[in-house]
């Protein structure tokens, strides 16, 4: 719980385009252990471009820059391309919203998978074959053998976003990036998911970066939370105490959104303070 | 107000059939907010797409009003029963103004002092005039679907139809639809149906709930009860379970 | 316009908050128009395209009064000089008012094939999309038997049996040419029927007709004017080989296509008479399909 995996400070992502510049991620300062960290933020607020922007996926014409932005040690600033995909898979990776854009719809499962031991971790077929199955198991996938020879398109929501960690992860890296990877998803189907997710990342002692707009799954999942508006954090708690948050964007965050345990007669409004923008 | 026995929807395609709707059963009072809840592929679109007359359906009987209702599109019809969909992306047109959206609906039906009318519907649902001649690129999500809220209230129909209204919203902006939502059925003493995946959304707006699971009505329980987790059957208490969020214990 | 003025036009336009349906529509079509302007391949196929349009509709100006059918036997076949800027043909007629005039027909032609296989390719295209079943096969058979047939084939066999002339080749070409158009907008329809905005206009109340003129064939509109800009450099060929063949415009009338067939006999020797007509042919070509690349950049084709 120590060991800071991620180093980051004063991070900013602009995007400059005819009509000025946008700023997507403004000032950014956080450290990463192998601890679980929630991002939480509505549309626009920048927590998937921060994400990428770790990963050195930001597109053109974005720029990143920071005082400080380093993965065990290493300095992200200075990453060439293939710096990047030396890092990229092996030693951190991305898991997102929709399996139907990540994976590759002409191969199947199991040969995508394979892949990416192959590529990462030097293995020969019958090896990543191997690896592949047990990664399919250890994702609850319960006829692995079958599913391996399968197609994208042929797997339901749940199993494909299983599938997709299965691929993320079987390179054993050290950080993931989750960017909303239980929206698309059914709320019982959603649960499934969170609880294989929780397993891997504790037994491997990862760490794990959680983007989502929903406050609720965040705040019952990760151990601390940032919470983002305007590319800016707002506030940055520990997710036992998200009820004591301080901030008025987070406080009226969790006014908005519709409860079960409590009736309303009407739903408060987020009124923007402009001066959270400063 | 709405009254449907053994609703049937069956998708058809290339010779495959897809029950989508298996004997839905459907009591909604006049005035009252009706809930549909259910997961992906539980068939509650479907229900609401069948009771507006989108897709073919069939059933032992179909009741607005007392009267039978054709089950299909009509002119009368759209003076009735209106919908509002889920993705305020989707359901502008992306060539027309929001005041051309909302005249169509007064040309369509003959309706005089429609600029009048056009613009209590644009005050109504909370937008102002500046965002009476803009095209939907150049409005929120949250503004586009109060476009669309104010085209399905500017024919004044009784029943108003709601498929994941706020869905693709943000939970701020959800919110304020949640709210607008809830002053006008107020205002237009409105009777509705809303469907939604999300359990809380629906209990906030709802006073009987439909609990729909592969094509069937699981249960149907009111908000109350379904707060108190007072439910009869596994699969609603599985439902509210999962919509408490993410829990460790097995 | 002093640049108070000017600012002020812009900011009217380009204004986020339009106070009419004129000031809105205004505002969208000035936006198009900066994007088709920005983009340099839309550009530059929009200038020869508006070059070619007013070579036709300046011709006598620019020919400096010389008549492109006035023949000259004891000036002909001469080189390009002052007098003759792009010499003269086998008749002693000046090529460079010919080309001028030349470009009067190829618009006329272009013009007339568009106007004539864009709509009914919308019609029967958006038709056979939106109602589907019996009618979208019937609709979509016809097209196919249409497709079937190889343009110039078709045309030389109009021209056999009514005989030559422009109208005759320009129905040949447009016989021809309809059944993609009808397969674009059938394809565009489908997708655009799934939408729920076409499901809302149906809540409303909206006719059939309604329905697709208003809402679905403004959609198919763009991808149709793409091919049709993309097309009118085949178009263009296809008519220059009609004339070529002494089936499209008959003389007097000058064509390019007719100019570079009179010209084949002399091509080693005085190569200007087949070479300026052909090259007039090619940018004109190119400028159109410059022009059809850039709108369909400018139409956002990501989105589809």
């Amino acid at each position: 719980m120590s060991e800071t995996l991620l180093d980051v400070q004063d991070l900013n992502v602009s995007f400059p385009s005819r009509g000025g510049v946008t700023q997507a991620v403004r000032h950014v300062n956080f450290t990463l252990g192998r601890e679980r960290l929630g991002v939480v933020g509505e549309s626009g607020s920048g927590k998937s471009t921060m994400g990428r922007a770790l990963l050195g996926l930001t597109p053109r014409p974005g720029i990143v820059s920071a005082k400080k932005m380093t993965f065990d040690g290493e300095n992200l600033l200075d990453c060439s391309e293939s710096d990047w995909q030396r890092l990229r898979g092996r030693r951190m990776t991305m898991v997102t919203q929709d399996p139907k854009y990540s994976l590759n719809p002409v191969m199947g499962i199991g040969q995508q998978i394979g892949e990416t031991c192959r590529l990462h971790l030097g293995a020969n077929a019958a090896e990543a074959r191997r690896r592949t199955l047990s990664m399919l198991e250890a994702v609850q996938i319960r006829d692995p053998d079958r599913v391996y020879n399968l197609y994208p398109h042929e797997l339901s929501g749940g199993m494909g976003q299983r599938a997709m960690i299965a691929m993320m992860l079987v390179a054993e890296p050290d950080l993931l990036i989750a960017d909303e990877p239980t929206s698309a998803l059914d709320v019982t189907v959603q649960n499934e998911v969170l609880r294989i997710l929780d397993d891997l990342v504790r037994d491997r002692g990862m760490g794990l970066i959680f983007i989502s707009h929903n406050l609720t799954v965040v705040s019952s999942f990760c151990d601390r939370i940032l919470v983002m508006y305007g590319g800016k954090i707002m506030e940055e708690c520990k997710a036992s105490e998200l009820h004591r948050a301080k901030h008025p964007y987070t406080r009226a965050l969790i006014a908005a959104a519709p409860s079960l345990e409590v009736t309303h007669k009407e739903l408060a409004t987020v009124t923007r303070d402009p001066a959270w923008l400063a | 107000m709405i009254t449907v026995s053994d609703l049937n929807v069956i998708f058809r395609s290339g010779g495959r059939a897809m029950h989508a709707v298996r004997d839905v059963s459907i009591n909604v009072d006049p005035g009252e907010t009706f809930g549909i809840v259910g997961e992906s592929g539980s068939g509650k679109s479907s229900v609401l797409r069948a009771i507006a007359g989108l897709i073919e359906s069939t059933s032992a009987s179909f009741l607005i009003n007392g009267a039978p209702a054709s089950g299909k599109r009509s002119r009368d019809n759209s003076r009735l029963m209106q919908m509002v969909f889920q993705d305020p992306y989707g359901s502008l047109h992306p060539r027309q103004t929001v005041d051309s959206i909302l005249r169509e609906a007064l040309i369509i039906h003959d309706f005089d002092n429609q600029d009048d009318r056009i613009l209590k519907a644009i005050a109504d649902v909370g937008l102002s005039l500046q965002h009476r001649y803009r095209y939907p690129h150049q409005l929120s999500g949250g503004q586009r679907q109060r476009v669309a809220i104010a085209r399905a209230l500017i024919l004044s129909p009784s029943i108003l139809l709601l498929d994941e209204p706020t869905s693709a919203l943000d939970v701020s902006v959800q919110a304020e639809i949640l709210n607008l939502l809830a002053r006008l059925r107020q205002t237009y003493d409105l009777t509705s149906i809303l469907v939604s995946h999300d359990l809380a959304v629906v209990a906030h707006l709802c006073s009987r709930i439909a609990v729909m699971q592969f094509g069937r009505i699981v249960e149907v329980i009111s908000a109350g009860d379904l707060r108190e987790g007072k439910a009869q059957e596994s699969y609603t208490r599985e439902l509210i379970a999962a919509s408490r969020g993410f829990s460790r214990a097995q | 316009m002093t640049a108070a003025s000017q600012q002020s036009l812009t900011q009217w336009l380009e204004s986020d908050t339009p106070a009419s349906s004129r000031q809105a529509l205004a505002g969208n079509v000035y936006r198009g128009t900066r994007s088709i302007v920005s983009n340099p391949a839309a550009l530059a196929g929009l200038i020869i395209v508006a070059l070619l349009i007013v070579m036709a509709v300046m011709a006598p100006h620019l020919a400096r009064g010389i008549s492109p059918i006035e023949q000259n036997l004891s000036n002909r076949l001469h080189a390009p000089d002052t007098a003759h800027w792009f010499g003269t043909d086998e008749l002693g007629r000046d090529i460079y008012a010919r080309t001028l005039y030349g470009a009067r027909v190829t618009i006329a032609m272009v013009l007339l094939v568009s106007v004539i296989v864009g709509p009914i390719g919308l019609a029967v295209g958006t038709l056979a999309g939106f109602l589907g079943g019996w009618m979208d096969a019937l609709l979509m058979r016809i097209t196919d038997i249409f497709l079937a047939f190889p343009r110039l084939v078709l045309a030389l066999a109009f021209a056999a049996a009514l005989g030559p002339g422009i109208e005759n080749a320009v129905i040949a070409i447009s016989l021809t040419a309809w059944p993609p158009y009808a397969r674009i907008a059938r394809a565009e329809t489908v997708t655009i029927a799934k939408s729920d905005f076409i499901a809302a206009a149906k809540m409303l109340g909206a006719s059939t007709w309604r329905i697709l003129f208003k809402h679905i064939v403004p959609l198919c509109l763009s991808s149709v004017i793409v091919r049709l800009t993309l097309d009118m450099a085949g178009i263009i060929l296809t008519a220059a080989g009609l004339g070529f063949l002494g089936l499209g415009a008959q003389p007097p009338t000058t064509e390019w296509g007719a100019m570079v067939s009179a010209g084949r006999e002399v091509i080693l020797d005085q190569w200007w008479v087949a070479t300026i007509p052909g090259i007039a042919i090619f940018v004109v070509s190119l400028g159109f399909n410059l022009l059809g690349d850039g709108l369909r950049d400018v139409f956002d084709p990501k989105s589809v």
